[in-house]
């Protein structure tokens, strides 16, 4: 038995990534990171900001992503967002840019704790990327 | 009888109308291709998320307790009803189709006896409703900037009907678009967002699942983004539809045109023959009498 299992992240606008030899799945859920093997059993979470780490018989890959729906099923894994970005198009720059975003939204005085504990989670995993 | 003069200015007129029309129609032909391949591609994920949305809702134990967004408030009172237009116009019967459908529904609730609140997405719609409506219209948006539909316009229409929501401004939401099905065809829908209506699909699996964390955390962070998904999906079919609509109103156009030259061509060489034949009469008589 093979150990593969398949992948699909799609975000609104298209599919943006399908991959059919994925060995294993870390992904940055609400509670924890969590690994996903060939048949785990049926399970939806919801993201948090971090990094998806793929790793694939055909190569590891790693995206950022801030927010989005993990559903595993029947060894198809998708995940949904509205924001993802793989990690080597992340260059210096950008990265700056997104942790300044992100300081920025934390500061705010209005907003409630949930919104400034996911900001503060995105300034730390942008931190930590650098 | 118009002069001969006169007659080739308006072949010339109609002629230039002609080409801008067809020019029109290749624009929109272009553009209806590009937004049709976004409306697909955005397919999967709206439907991924309802499929998410059901089996959740599915395994939900307490319904009493289940967020607002999907349970509704309990109150049918006052609907908002969110009207999605274009921004630009010379699209055929797009804007008003959305708009009869907006209206037909207005009255129902008026009949009812029930209030209503508009949003209006898109200048053209809200063009036309203000003059009736005009104090109903709580909100208008509209994205002339933004070249393409993109869900970052969505999510700040969505987040602005959860707020509203959550203020206890309204206890329906609707929603109202274009829904395309061919390039001649585009059927205005009205769908109902708030409370979610999924009753009469069923689930497509009864495997049960594993939640992390439980149910109602899940929901209450998927409800609102659901919210804008689905607003995302109009305004991806409406993009659709309005370049659809464009396209067959400017092909009608050129055809029109077309026959309104060749009618004034007929119509410019009669009355050049009959100047000719008028001349030639005047001379050959002129000549008899001598």
């Amino acid at each position: 038995m093979s150990e593969e299992f398949k992948i699909e992240i799609v975000n609104p606008e298209k599919s943006f990534l399908i991959k059919e030899d994925v060995t294993e799945v870390v992904v940055p859920a609400f509670e924890g990171e969590m690994g996903i093997l060939k048949d785990h059993i049926s399970i939806i979470s919801f993201l948090k900001p971090g990094v998806i780490k793929i790793l694939s018989k055909s190569g590891n890959e790693d995206y950022y992503v801030e927010d989005g729906i993990v559903e595993f099923k029947n060894n198809n894994l998708s995940i949904l967002t509205s924001s993802i970005l793989n990690l080597t198009d992340l260059d210096k720059s950008k990265l700056q840019n997104l942790i300044k975003l992100a300081e920025e939204e934390s500061s705010k005085p209005e907003i409630d704790d949930q919104s400034r504990y996911i900001a503060d989670q995105k300034v730390e995993v942008l931190k930590s990327i650098n | 009888m118009a002069s001969l003069d006169d007659l080739k200015k308006r072949i010339a007129s109609v002629k230039s109308t002609q080409k801008i029309t067809k020019a029109m129609k290749m624009v929109a032909a272009a553009k209806l291709r590009r937004a049709q391949e976004s409306a697909e591609k955005g397919r999967p994920y709206s439907e991924k998320m309802n499929n998410i949305i059901l089996n959740l809702s599915n395994g939900i134990s307490d319904k009493e307790n289940a967020p607002k967004l999907l349970s509704g408030t309990g109150q049918e009172k006052t609907h908002l009803c969110v009207v999605m237009t274009s921004d630009r116009g010379l699209c055929g019967g797009f804007n008003s189709n959305i708009i009869k459908k907006a209206k037909s529904y207005f009255s129902k609730i008026l009949d009812e006896g029930k209030e209503f609140k508009i949003i209006t997405v898109g200048s053209k719609g809200n063009d036309q409703l203000k003059r009736v409506y005009g104090d109903k219209i709580i909100e208008n948006i509209s994205f002339k900037e933004s070249k393409n539909s993109n869900y970052f316009d969505a999510d700040k229409v969505g987040k602005m009907v959860i707020k509203k929501f959550e203020a206890g401004e309204f206890d329906i939401c609707t929603i109202f678009y274009n829904q395309f099905k061919n390039v001649i065809t585009q059927i205005p829908q009205a769908q109902q967002i708030i409370p979610l209506n999924n009753e009469g699909e069923e689930s497509s699996s009864d495997e049960s699942y594993e939640f992390e964390p439980d149910e109602d955390e899940i929901l209450s962070n998927l409800l609102p983004k659901n919210i804008s998904t689905q607003i995302f999906k109009a305004m991806l079919e409406n993009s659709a539809s309005e370049q659809g609509s464009r396209m067959s109103a400017m092909d009608n156009a050129t055809r029109n045109a077309g026959e309104m030259v060749d009618k004034l061509t007929i119509e410019y060489n009669r009355s050049r023959q009959a100047a000719i034949t008028k001349e030639l009469i005047e001379i050959i008589s002129g000549a008899e009498s001598l």
